[in-house]
Protein backbone atom coordinates (compact mmCIF):
# COMPACT_ATOMS: atom_id res chain seq x y z
CA UNK A 1 0.00 0.00 0.00
CA UNK A 2 1.35 3.64 -0.76
CA UNK A 3 0.34 7.25 0.19
CA UNK A 4 -0.07 10.30 -2.13
CA UNK A 5 -0.60 13.59 -1.15
CA UNK A 6 -1.86 16.27 -3.94
CA UNK A 7 -3.59 19.09 -4.61
CA UNK A 8 -5.90 19.42 -7.41
CA UNK A 9 -7.60 22.06 -9.30
CA UNK A 10 -10.78 21.70 -11.35
CA UNK A 11 -11.72 24.11 -14.28
CA UNK A 12 -15.33 25.09 -14.16
CA UNK A 13 -16.70 22.69 -16.72
CA UNK A 14 -15.33 19.82 -14.26
CA UNK A 15 -16.76 21.01 -10.78
CA UNK A 16 -20.02 18.97 -11.48
CA UNK A 17 -18.34 16.17 -12.70
CA UNK A 18 -17.97 12.63 -9.81
CA UNK A 19 -14.68 12.95 -10.70
CA UNK A 20 -13.26 11.82 -6.61
CA UNK A 21 -16.20 8.53 -7.50
CA UNK A 22 -14.38 7.52 -10.15
CA UNK A 23 -11.02 7.62 -8.29
CA UNK A 24 -12.87 5.37 -5.58
CA UNK A 25 -14.37 3.12 -7.92
CA UNK A 26 -12.01 2.82 -10.93
CA UNK A 27 -8.62 2.58 -9.23
CA UNK A 28 -10.04 1.34 -5.79
CA UNK A 29 -8.34 4.24 -3.61
CA UNK A 30 -9.18 4.84 -0.30
CA UNK A 31 -8.89 8.71 -0.30
CA UNK A 32 -8.92 11.59 2.60
CA UNK A 33 -10.02 14.97 1.51
CA UNK A 34 -7.78 17.31 3.13
CA UNK A 35 -9.43 20.34 2.40
CA UNK A 36 -11.67 21.57 -0.49
CA UNK A 37 -13.28 24.38 -2.09
CA UNK A 38 -15.54 24.49 -4.75
CA UNK A 39 -17.04 28.04 -5.69
CA UNK A 40 -20.13 27.44 -8.23
CA UNK A 41 -18.86 28.18 -11.88
CA UNK A 42 -15.32 29.27 -10.85
CA UNK A 43 -12.54 26.95 -10.26
CA UNK A 44 -12.15 24.07 -7.16
CA UNK A 45 -9.67 22.93 -5.22
CA UNK A 46 -8.78 19.99 -3.02
CA UNK A 47 -6.32 18.43 -1.48
CA UNK A 48 -6.31 15.10 -1.27
CA UNK A 49 -4.48 12.19 -0.21
CA UNK A 50 -4.80 9.03 -1.65
CA UNK A 51 -4.00 5.43 -0.47
CA UNK A 52 -4.00 2.00 -2.08
CA UNK A 53 -1.52 0.14 -4.71
CA UNK A 54 0.67 1.80 -6.81
CA UNK A 55 -0.22 0.65 -9.76
CA UNK A 56 -3.81 1.67 -8.61
CA UNK A 57 -2.54 5.47 -7.37
CA UNK A 58 -0.58 5.74 -10.73
CA UNK A 59 -3.57 4.76 -12.85
CA UNK A 60 -5.83 6.96 -10.64
CA UNK A 61 -3.31 10.33 -11.31
CA UNK A 62 -3.45 9.31 -14.85
CA UNK A 63 -6.99 9.21 -15.07
CA UNK A 64 -7.11 13.09 -13.38
CA UNK A 65 -4.53 14.44 -15.92
CA UNK A 66 -6.83 13.27 -18.66
CA UNK A 67 -9.67 14.76 -17.39
CA UNK A 68 -7.69 18.13 -17.16
CA UNK A 69 -7.79 18.16 -13.67
CA UNK A 70 -4.59 19.98 -12.66
CA UNK A 71 -2.64 18.13 -10.17
CA UNK A 72 0.15 19.72 -8.30
CA UNK A 73 2.19 17.98 -5.36
CA UNK A 74 0.88 19.10 -1.96
CA UNK A 75 3.45 21.23 -0.49
CA UNK A 76 3.95 21.41 3.28
CA UNK A 77 3.92 24.49 4.22
CA UNK A 78 3.83 28.28 2.44
CA UNK A 79 5.95 30.93 3.87
CA UNK A 80 5.71 34.64 3.08
CA UNK A 81 9.08 36.94 4.24
CA UNK A 82 6.97 39.60 6.05
CA UNK A 83 9.78 41.72 6.15
CA UNK A 84 10.97 41.59 2.36
CA UNK A 85 7.32 41.88 1.39
CA UNK A 86 6.20 45.23 -0.05
CA UNK A 87 2.07 44.52 -0.52
CA UNK A 88 1.88 44.73 -3.66
CA UNK A 89 -0.73 42.35 -4.24
CA UNK A 90 0.12 40.49 -7.34
CA UNK A 91 -0.06 37.03 -5.61
CA UNK A 92 -4.24 37.64 -4.48
CA UNK A 93 -4.12 37.21 -8.38
CA UNK A 94 -4.10 33.84 -8.07
CA UNK A 95 -5.06 32.76 -4.46
CA UNK A 96 -8.64 31.60 -5.12
CA UNK A 97 -9.57 30.76 -1.17
CA UNK A 98 -8.31 34.10 -0.79
CA UNK A 99 -5.55 32.85 2.24
CA UNK A 100 -3.34 35.90 0.47
CA UNK A 101 -5.29 39.17 1.18
CA UNK A 102 -4.89 42.56 1.71
CA UNK A 103 -6.31 44.37 5.23
CA UNK A 104 -8.35 46.64 3.94
CA UNK A 105 -7.10 49.66 6.27
CA UNK A 106 -3.75 49.87 6.44
CA UNK A 107 -3.42 47.76 2.83
CA UNK A 108 -0.90 45.43 4.10
CA UNK A 109 -0.95 42.03 2.74
CA UNK A 110 -1.88 39.31 5.31
CA UNK A 111 -1.54 35.68 4.89
CA UNK A 112 -4.57 33.60 7.12
CA UNK A 113 -2.45 29.83 6.69
CA UNK A 114 -5.87 28.48 7.85
CA UNK A 115 -7.43 29.66 4.93
CA UNK A 116 -4.51 28.42 2.33
CA UNK A 117 -5.02 25.33 0.53
CA UNK A 118 -0.91 24.83 0.01
CA UNK A 119 -1.53 25.23 -3.74
CA UNK A 120 1.92 26.83 -3.98
CA UNK A 121 0.52 29.01 -7.33
CA UNK A 122 1.43 32.02 -5.31
CA UNK A 123 5.28 31.31 -5.15
CA UNK A 124 6.05 32.14 -9.09
CA UNK A 125 3.15 35.01 -9.06
CA UNK A 126 5.05 36.61 -6.31
CA UNK A 127 7.33 39.26 -8.18
CA UNK A 128 9.83 39.62 -5.43
CA UNK A 129 10.14 36.19 -4.78
CA UNK A 130 9.29 36.28 -0.79
CA UNK A 131 6.88 33.66 -1.00
CA UNK A 132 8.58 29.86 -0.37
CA UNK A 133 7.16 26.52 -0.21
CA UNK A 134 8.63 24.28 1.64
CA UNK A 135 7.51 20.27 0.00
CA UNK A 136 7.04 17.19 1.64
CA UNK B 1 -5.78 84.44 -3.06
CA UNK B 2 -3.66 82.35 -5.42
CA UNK B 3 -0.49 81.39 -3.61
CA UNK B 4 2.73 81.22 -5.81
CA UNK B 5 5.70 78.21 -5.57
CA UNK B 6 8.08 81.14 -3.65
CA UNK B 7 5.64 82.12 -0.76
CA UNK B 8 4.83 78.43 -0.71
CA UNK B 9 8.63 77.73 -0.05
CA UNK B 10 9.40 80.38 2.01
CA UNK B 11 6.68 78.89 4.21
CA UNK B 12 8.36 75.33 4.11
CA UNK B 13 11.87 77.37 4.85
CA UNK B 14 10.43 78.85 8.37
CA UNK B 15 8.64 75.37 8.78
CA UNK B 16 5.41 76.60 8.35
CA UNK B 17 3.72 75.15 5.88
CA UNK B 18 0.63 72.96 6.24
CA UNK B 19 1.74 69.77 3.95
CA UNK B 20 -1.15 66.71 3.58
CA UNK B 21 -1.16 63.57 1.84
CA UNK B 22 -3.70 63.23 -1.31
CA UNK B 23 -5.45 60.90 1.10
CA UNK B 24 -5.94 63.08 3.83
CA UNK B 25 -6.70 66.21 1.90
CA UNK B 26 -9.56 63.94 0.95
CA UNK B 27 -11.28 64.13 4.61
CA UNK B 28 -10.26 67.82 4.80
CA UNK B 29 -12.46 69.22 2.00
CA UNK B 30 -15.06 67.46 2.76
CA UNK B 31 -15.18 69.00 6.20
CA UNK B 32 -14.34 72.32 5.17
CA UNK B 33 -14.27 73.10 1.30
CA UNK B 34 -12.20 73.87 -1.32
CA UNK B 35 -12.27 77.13 -0.60
CA UNK B 36 -10.63 77.05 2.95
CA UNK B 37 -8.66 74.06 2.01
CA UNK B 38 -7.01 76.08 -0.81
CA UNK B 39 -6.16 78.76 1.86
CA UNK B 40 -5.02 76.92 4.68
CA UNK B 41 -3.07 73.75 3.05
CA UNK B 42 0.18 74.70 0.89
CA UNK B 43 1.30 71.46 -0.33
CA UNK B 44 -0.54 67.42 -0.67
CA UNK B 45 1.83 64.75 -1.29
CA UNK B 46 1.40 62.16 -3.70
CA UNK B 47 3.59 58.67 -4.52
CA UNK B 48 3.14 55.41 -5.96
CA UNK B 49 5.15 52.15 -5.79
CA UNK B 50 4.75 50.04 -8.91
CA UNK B 51 6.44 47.77 -11.31
CA UNK B 52 8.28 50.31 -13.77
CA UNK B 53 9.44 48.82 -16.94
CA UNK B 54 11.01 52.01 -18.46
CA UNK B 55 13.58 52.38 -15.87
CA UNK B 56 17.56 51.76 -15.83
CA UNK B 57 20.44 53.24 -14.92
CA UNK B 58 23.51 55.17 -16.59
CA UNK B 59 26.91 53.97 -14.87
CA UNK B 60 30.05 55.20 -15.45
CA UNK B 61 33.07 52.92 -14.29
CA UNK B 62 36.23 54.94 -14.51
CA UNK B 63 39.10 53.95 -16.97
CA UNK B 64 41.16 50.85 -16.21
CA UNK B 65 44.93 51.04 -17.08
CA UNK B 66 45.91 50.30 -19.72
CA UNK B 67 42.23 51.59 -20.93
CA UNK B 68 39.25 49.84 -23.02
CA UNK B 69 36.74 51.74 -24.60
CA UNK B 70 34.18 49.26 -23.67
CA UNK B 71 31.91 48.05 -26.73
CA UNK B 72 30.11 45.33 -25.54
CA UNK B 73 29.75 45.22 -21.71
CA UNK B 74 27.87 42.83 -19.17
CA UNK B 75 27.23 43.45 -15.54
CA UNK B 76 26.44 39.97 -13.92
CA UNK B 77 26.05 38.45 -17.09
CA UNK B 78 23.43 40.95 -17.62
CA UNK B 79 24.21 43.07 -20.93
CA UNK B 80 24.23 46.76 -20.65
CA UNK B 81 24.36 49.12 -23.54
CA UNK B 82 27.81 50.92 -24.34
CA UNK B 83 27.38 52.54 -27.78
CA UNK B 84 28.13 55.34 -26.06
CA UNK B 85 31.52 56.81 -24.60
CA UNK B 86 34.20 54.55 -23.73
CA UNK B 87 33.32 53.65 -19.89
CA UNK B 88 29.76 54.69 -20.11
CA UNK B 89 26.57 52.20 -20.09
CA UNK B 90 23.24 52.06 -19.37
CA UNK B 91 21.80 48.81 -17.66
CA UNK B 92 17.77 48.47 -18.88
CA UNK B 93 15.73 47.70 -15.89
CA UNK B 94 14.62 44.41 -17.76
CA UNK B 95 17.60 43.07 -19.31
CA UNK B 96 17.61 39.16 -19.10
CA UNK B 97 20.75 37.35 -17.91
CA UNK B 98 22.30 35.78 -20.41
CA UNK B 99 23.03 32.75 -17.80
CA UNK B 100 20.47 32.86 -15.55
CA UNK B 101 17.96 34.14 -17.82
CA UNK B 102 14.49 35.39 -16.43
CA UNK B 103 15.11 34.95 -13.13
CA UNK B 104 17.63 37.49 -12.96
CA UNK B 105 18.12 40.88 -14.52
CA UNK B 106 18.72 44.68 -14.75
CA UNK B 107 16.98 45.30 -12.57
CA UNK B 108 18.49 42.89 -10.04
CA UNK B 109 21.64 44.51 -10.79
CA UNK B 110 20.30 47.76 -9.84
CA UNK B 111 19.18 46.56 -6.79
CA UNK B 112 22.40 44.72 -6.21
CA UNK B 113 24.45 48.02 -6.61
CA UNK B 114 22.07 49.95 -3.88
CA UNK B 115 22.34 47.06 -1.35
CA UNK B 116 26.38 47.39 -1.88
CA UNK B 117 26.96 44.23 -2.99
CA UNK B 118 29.83 43.67 -5.63
CA UNK B 119 28.61 43.31 -8.79
CA UNK B 120 31.02 41.24 -12.03
CA UNK B 121 31.80 43.63 -14.74
CA UNK B 122 32.56 42.19 -18.46
CA UNK B 123 33.65 44.43 -21.25
CA UNK B 124 34.97 43.73 -24.67
CA UNK B 125 35.95 45.65 -27.53
CA UNK B 126 37.95 46.00 -30.37
CA UNK B 127 40.60 48.15 -29.47
CA UNK B 128 41.93 51.64 -30.46
CA UNK B 129 45.53 53.56 -30.46
CA UNK B 130 44.04 55.42 -27.47
CA UNK B 131 42.52 52.16 -25.65
CA UNK B 132 44.10 49.21 -26.76
CA UNK B 133 42.65 47.01 -23.50
CA UNK B 134 40.34 44.65 -25.36
CA UNK B 135 39.12 42.48 -22.91
CA UNK B 136 38.16 43.78 -19.01
CA UNK B 137 36.82 41.28 -16.28
CA UNK B 138 36.59 42.25 -12.69
CA UNK B 139 34.58 43.69 -9.77
CA UNK B 140 32.88 46.85 -8.99
CA UNK B 141 30.41 48.51 -6.42
CA UNK B 142 28.23 51.96 -6.37
CA UNK B 143 30.96 53.46 -4.27
CA UNK B 144 33.88 52.36 -7.15
CA UNK B 145 32.06 53.89 -9.69
CA UNK B 146 31.69 57.46 -10.86
CA UNK B 147 27.77 58.50 -11.78
CA UNK B 148 25.21 56.00 -11.53
CA UNK B 149 22.09 58.47 -12.54
CA UNK B 150 18.74 56.48 -12.22
CA UNK B 151 17.22 57.45 -15.64
CA UNK B 152 14.02 56.30 -15.95
CA UNK B 153 11.90 56.84 -19.78
CA UNK B 154 8.68 55.82 -18.97
CA UNK B 155 7.47 56.11 -14.95
CA UNK B 156 3.86 57.14 -12.71
CA UNK B 157 1.96 56.05 -15.10
CA UNK B 158 -1.70 58.51 -15.00
CA UNK B 159 -3.88 55.63 -14.93
CA UNK B 160 -3.52 52.24 -16.00
CA UNK B 161 -5.94 49.46 -17.27
CA UNK B 162 -7.84 47.13 -15.64
CA UNK B 163 -6.37 43.59 -17.06
CA UNK B 164 -8.84 40.45 -17.02
CA UNK B 165 -8.98 37.21 -19.22
CA UNK B 166 -11.58 36.00 -21.48
CA UNK B 167 -10.20 33.00 -23.11
CA UNK B 168 -9.59 29.63 -21.04
CA UNK B 169 -6.27 29.53 -20.52
CA UNK B 170 -4.09 30.59 -18.17
CA UNK B 171 -1.98 33.68 -19.34
CA UNK B 172 1.29 35.51 -17.73
CA UNK B 173 1.34 39.10 -18.24
CA UNK B 174 3.26 42.11 -17.17
CA UNK B 175 0.03 42.50 -15.39
CA UNK B 176 0.43 39.37 -13.07
CA UNK B 177 -1.03 35.88 -13.36
CA UNK B 178 -4.55 36.23 -15.02
CA UNK B 179 -6.47 33.35 -14.61
CA UNK B 180 -8.86 32.11 -17.55
CA UNK B 181 -12.23 32.51 -18.02
CA UNK B 182 -12.33 35.96 -16.13
CA UNK B 183 -10.83 34.19 -13.32
CA UNK B 184 -9.30 37.31 -11.57
CA UNK B 185 -8.82 41.35 -12.54
CA UNK B 186 -5.64 42.72 -11.68
CA UNK B 187 -5.11 46.76 -11.60
CA UNK B 188 -1.89 48.69 -10.54
CA UNK B 189 -2.38 52.70 -10.00
CA UNK B 190 -2.29 54.16 -5.97
CA UNK B 191 -5.41 55.80 -7.52
CA UNK B 192 -6.58 58.53 -5.40
CA UNK B 193 -2.83 59.10 -4.15
CA UNK B 194 -1.12 58.88 -7.82
CA UNK B 195 0.86 61.81 -8.37
CA UNK B 196 -0.60 62.34 -12.12
CA UNK B 197 -4.25 61.69 -10.80
CA UNK B 198 -4.26 65.04 -8.28
CA UNK B 199 -2.88 67.01 -11.13
CA UNK B 200 -4.33 66.09 -14.50
CA UNK B 201 -3.51 68.68 -16.68
CA UNK B 202 -0.32 68.74 -15.46
CA UNK B 203 -0.48 72.42 -13.71
CA UNK B 204 2.07 71.93 -11.14
CA UNK B 205 4.08 68.72 -12.27
CA UNK B 206 6.52 69.36 -15.42
CA UNK B 207 9.67 69.43 -16.45
CA UNK B 208 11.93 70.35 -13.56
CA UNK B 209 9.51 69.44 -10.61
CA UNK B 210 11.63 68.07 -7.64
CA UNK B 211 10.09 64.77 -6.67
CA UNK B 212 11.12 61.63 -4.20
CA UNK B 213 12.61 59.12 -6.26
CA UNK B 214 13.77 55.61 -4.45
CA UNK B 215 14.12 57.56 -1.51
CA UNK B 216 15.96 60.17 -3.01
CA UNK B 217 15.36 63.89 -4.22
CA UNK B 218 15.20 63.65 -7.86
CA UNK B 219 13.11 65.25 -10.79
CA UNK B 220 10.94 65.25 -14.00
CA UNK B 221 13.20 65.56 -16.63
CA UNK B 222 10.95 65.08 -19.05
CA UNK B 223 7.27 63.98 -20.50
CA UNK B 224 7.91 60.44 -20.21
CA UNK B 225 7.70 57.97 -23.28
CA UNK B 226 4.37 57.28 -24.71
CA UNK B 227 2.63 60.27 -22.72
CA UNK B 228 -0.70 60.46 -24.41
CA UNK B 229 -2.35 63.38 -23.14
CA UNK B 230 -5.36 63.16 -25.42
CA UNK B 231 -6.48 59.92 -24.03
CA UNK B 232 -10.32 60.45 -23.46
CA UNK B 233 -10.73 61.90 -19.69
CA UNK B 234 -13.95 62.13 -17.42
CA UNK B 235 -15.57 65.44 -18.52
CA UNK B 236 -15.97 66.14 -14.84
CA UNK B 237 -13.08 65.19 -12.71
CA UNK B 238 -10.45 65.40 -16.06
CA UNK B 239 -9.21 62.69 -14.92
CA UNK B 240 -8.08 59.68 -18.28
CA UNK B 241 -10.46 56.64 -18.05
CA UNK B 242 -7.22 54.78 -19.27
CA UNK B 243 -3.47 54.94 -19.26
CA UNK B 244 -2.66 58.62 -20.26
CA UNK B 245 -0.03 61.18 -19.32
CA UNK B 246 3.80 60.05 -18.30
CA UNK B 247 7.12 61.25 -16.83
CA UNK B 248 10.13 60.65 -17.30
CA UNK B 249 12.48 60.42 -14.05
CA UNK B 250 16.05 61.10 -13.37
CA UNK B 251 18.66 61.18 -10.03
CA UNK B 252 20.82 59.83 -8.25
CA UNK B 253 20.74 56.05 -7.59
CA UNK B 254 23.84 56.38 -5.14
CA UNK B 255 21.48 58.20 -2.53
CA UNK B 256 18.25 55.96 -3.24
CA UNK B 257 17.53 52.98 -0.88
CA UNK B 258 16.35 49.26 -1.57
CA UNK B 259 12.95 50.02 0.66
CA UNK B 260 11.61 52.00 -2.45
CA UNK B 261 14.01 50.33 -5.77
CA UNK B 262 12.89 46.83 -5.74
CA UNK B 263 13.28 44.06 -8.44
CA UNK B 264 10.56 42.32 -9.61
CA UNK B 265 10.04 39.11 -11.71
CA UNK B 266 6.72 38.99 -13.89
CA UNK B 267 6.56 35.14 -14.23
CA UNK B 268 6.97 33.95 -17.75
CA UNK B 269 6.84 37.45 -18.79
CA UNK B 270 10.41 38.97 -17.65
CA UNK B 271 12.09 41.31 -15.22
CA UNK B 272 11.05 44.59 -14.12
CA UNK B 273 11.95 47.56 -11.59
CA UNK B 274 9.47 48.60 -9.06
CA UNK B 275 9.95 52.22 -8.57
CA UNK B 276 9.10 54.47 -5.39
CA UNK B 277 7.73 57.90 -6.75
CA UNK B 278 6.59 60.73 -4.43
CA UNK B 279 5.41 64.03 -6.27
CA UNK B 280 4.47 67.52 -4.52
CA UNK B 281 1.43 69.50 -5.58
CA UNK B 282 1.20 72.95 -4.47
CA UNK B 283 -2.40 73.78 -3.99
CA UNK B 284 -1.78 76.89 -5.51
CA UNK B 285 -5.68 77.87 -5.91
CA UNK B 286 -9.05 76.49 -5.40
CA UNK B 287 -8.88 74.61 -8.67
CA UNK B 288 -5.72 72.24 -7.46
CA UNK B 289 -7.23 72.37 -3.71
CA UNK B 290 -10.31 70.85 -6.32
CA UNK B 291 -7.87 68.36 -8.12
CA UNK B 292 -6.40 67.24 -5.36
CA UNK B 293 -9.89 66.21 -3.09
CA UNK B 294 -10.81 63.25 -5.90
CA UNK B 295 -11.17 59.98 -4.15
CA UNK B 296 -11.60 56.52 -5.74
CA UNK B 297 -14.87 56.57 -6.43
CA UNK B 298 -14.55 59.42 -8.57
CA UNK B 299 -11.20 57.41 -10.54
CA UNK B 300 -12.17 54.93 -13.37
CA UNK B 301 -10.42 52.92 -15.35
CA UNK B 302 -11.23 50.47 -18.38
CA UNK B 303 -11.17 46.81 -18.09
CA UNK B 304 -9.58 45.64 -20.79
CA UNK B 305 -9.04 41.49 -22.30
CA UNK B 306 -5.59 40.50 -22.37
CA UNK B 307 -6.40 37.33 -23.68
CA UNK B 308 -6.31 38.89 -27.16
CA UNK B 309 -2.67 39.75 -27.96
CA UNK B 310 -3.18 42.70 -30.18
CA UNK B 311 -2.56 46.20 -30.45
CA UNK B 312 -6.39 46.98 -29.99
CA UNK B 313 -7.95 45.28 -27.20
CA UNK B 314 -11.44 44.14 -26.51
CA UNK B 315 -12.48 46.01 -23.36
CA UNK B 316 -15.62 45.41 -20.75
CA UNK B 317 -16.39 49.02 -19.84
CA UNK B 318 -15.34 51.11 -16.70
CA UNK B 319 -14.60 50.14 -13.07
CA UNK B 320 -13.94 52.83 -10.31
CA UNK B 321 -11.08 51.89 -7.83
CA UNK B 322 -13.37 52.43 -4.92
CA UNK B 323 -15.18 49.21 -6.70
CA UNK B 324 -11.69 47.68 -7.76
CA UNK B 325 -10.25 48.23 -4.05
CA UNK B 326 -13.80 46.50 -2.71
CA UNK B 327 -11.58 42.87 -4.38
CA UNK B 328 -14.46 42.08 -6.31
CA UNK B 329 -15.94 43.62 -9.87
CA UNK B 330 -18.64 42.87 -12.31
CA UNK B 331 -17.58 41.61 -15.64
CA UNK B 332 -20.19 40.23 -18.18
CA UNK B 333 -22.50 39.96 -15.03
CA UNK B 334 -19.81 37.17 -13.63
CA UNK B 335 -18.38 38.27 -9.78
CA UNK B 336 -14.76 38.63 -10.54
CA UNK B 337 -11.68 38.75 -7.30
CA UNK B 338 -9.22 42.06 -7.76
CA UNK B 339 -5.90 41.91 -7.08
CA UNK B 340 -3.53 44.99 -7.02
CA UNK B 341 -0.15 45.06 -8.96
CA UNK B 342 0.97 48.45 -7.02
CA UNK B 343 1.56 48.73 -3.51
CA UNK B 344 -0.94 51.21 -2.35
CA UNK B 345 1.09 50.27 1.66
CA UNK B 346 4.52 51.43 0.16
CA UNK B 347 2.85 54.67 -1.59
CA UNK B 348 1.38 55.81 1.63
CA UNK B 349 4.91 55.26 3.41
CA UNK B 350 6.53 57.43 0.67
CA UNK B 351 3.81 60.14 0.97
CA UNK B 352 4.60 60.58 4.74
CA UNK B 353 8.29 61.12 4.44
CA UNK B 354 7.85 63.61 1.62
CA UNK B 355 5.46 65.22 3.75
CA UNK B 356 7.59 65.14 6.49
CA UNK B 357 10.82 66.47 4.74
CA UNK B 358 8.67 69.01 3.27
CA UNK B 359 7.43 69.86 6.71
CA UNK B 360 10.97 69.80 8.16
CA UNK B 361 12.29 72.33 5.32
CA UNK B 362 14.26 69.61 3.96
CA UNK B 363 13.02 69.60 0.32
CA UNK B 364 11.67 72.86 -1.52
CA UNK B 365 9.12 72.71 -4.30
CA UNK B 366 10.55 73.96 -7.60
CA UNK B 367 8.54 75.14 -10.26
CA UNK B 368 8.86 73.65 -13.52
CA UNK B 369 10.72 75.25 -15.94
CA UNK B 370 8.42 73.76 -19.10
CA UNK B 371 4.75 72.41 -19.14
CA UNK B 372 4.61 68.91 -20.21
CA UNK B 373 2.39 68.69 -23.52
CA UNK B 374 -0.94 68.97 -23.57
CA UNK B 375 -1.60 67.71 -26.93
CA UNK B 376 0.89 64.80 -28.03
CA UNK B 377 -0.38 61.94 -29.77
CA UNK B 378 0.30 58.74 -28.39
CA UNK B 379 1.77 57.14 -32.46
CA UNK B 380 1.09 53.54 -33.50
CA UNK B 381 4.34 51.94 -35.30
CA UNK B 382 2.73 50.79 -38.50
CA UNK B 383 4.25 47.89 -40.96
CA UNK B 384 5.45 49.58 -44.20
CA UNK B 385 6.38 48.13 -47.43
Amino acid sequence: MAKKRIVLTFPPELVDQPIIYRLVKDYDLVLNILRAQVTPKEEGKMVLELEGSREGINKGLKYLGDTKVDVQPLAKDIKLNEQECTSCGACMAVCSPRALAMNKKSWKLEFDRDRCLLCGLCVSACPLGVIQVEFD
Amino acid sequence: MPKTFAEINEKIKKGEAVVVTAEEVIDLVRKKGEKRVAREVDVVTTATFGPMCSSGALLNFGHSDPPIKMQKVWLNDVPAYAGVAAVDAYIGATELSETRGMEYGGAHVIEDLISGKKVRLRATSYGTDCYPRKEFDSYITLDSINQAILFNPRNAYQNYAVATNSSDETIYTYMGVLLPNFGNANYCSSSQLSPLINDPLYRTIGIGTRIFLGGAQGYVAWEGTQHNPLQKRDEKTKIPLAPAGTLCLIGDLKQMSRDFLRAAIFYRYGVTLTVGVGIPIPILDEEMAHFVSVSDEDIYSTIVDYSVPRREKPNFGRVSYKELRSGEIEIKKKRVPTAPLSSLYKAREIAQILKEWIKKGKFLLQEPIQRLPMDEKFKPLDIKR
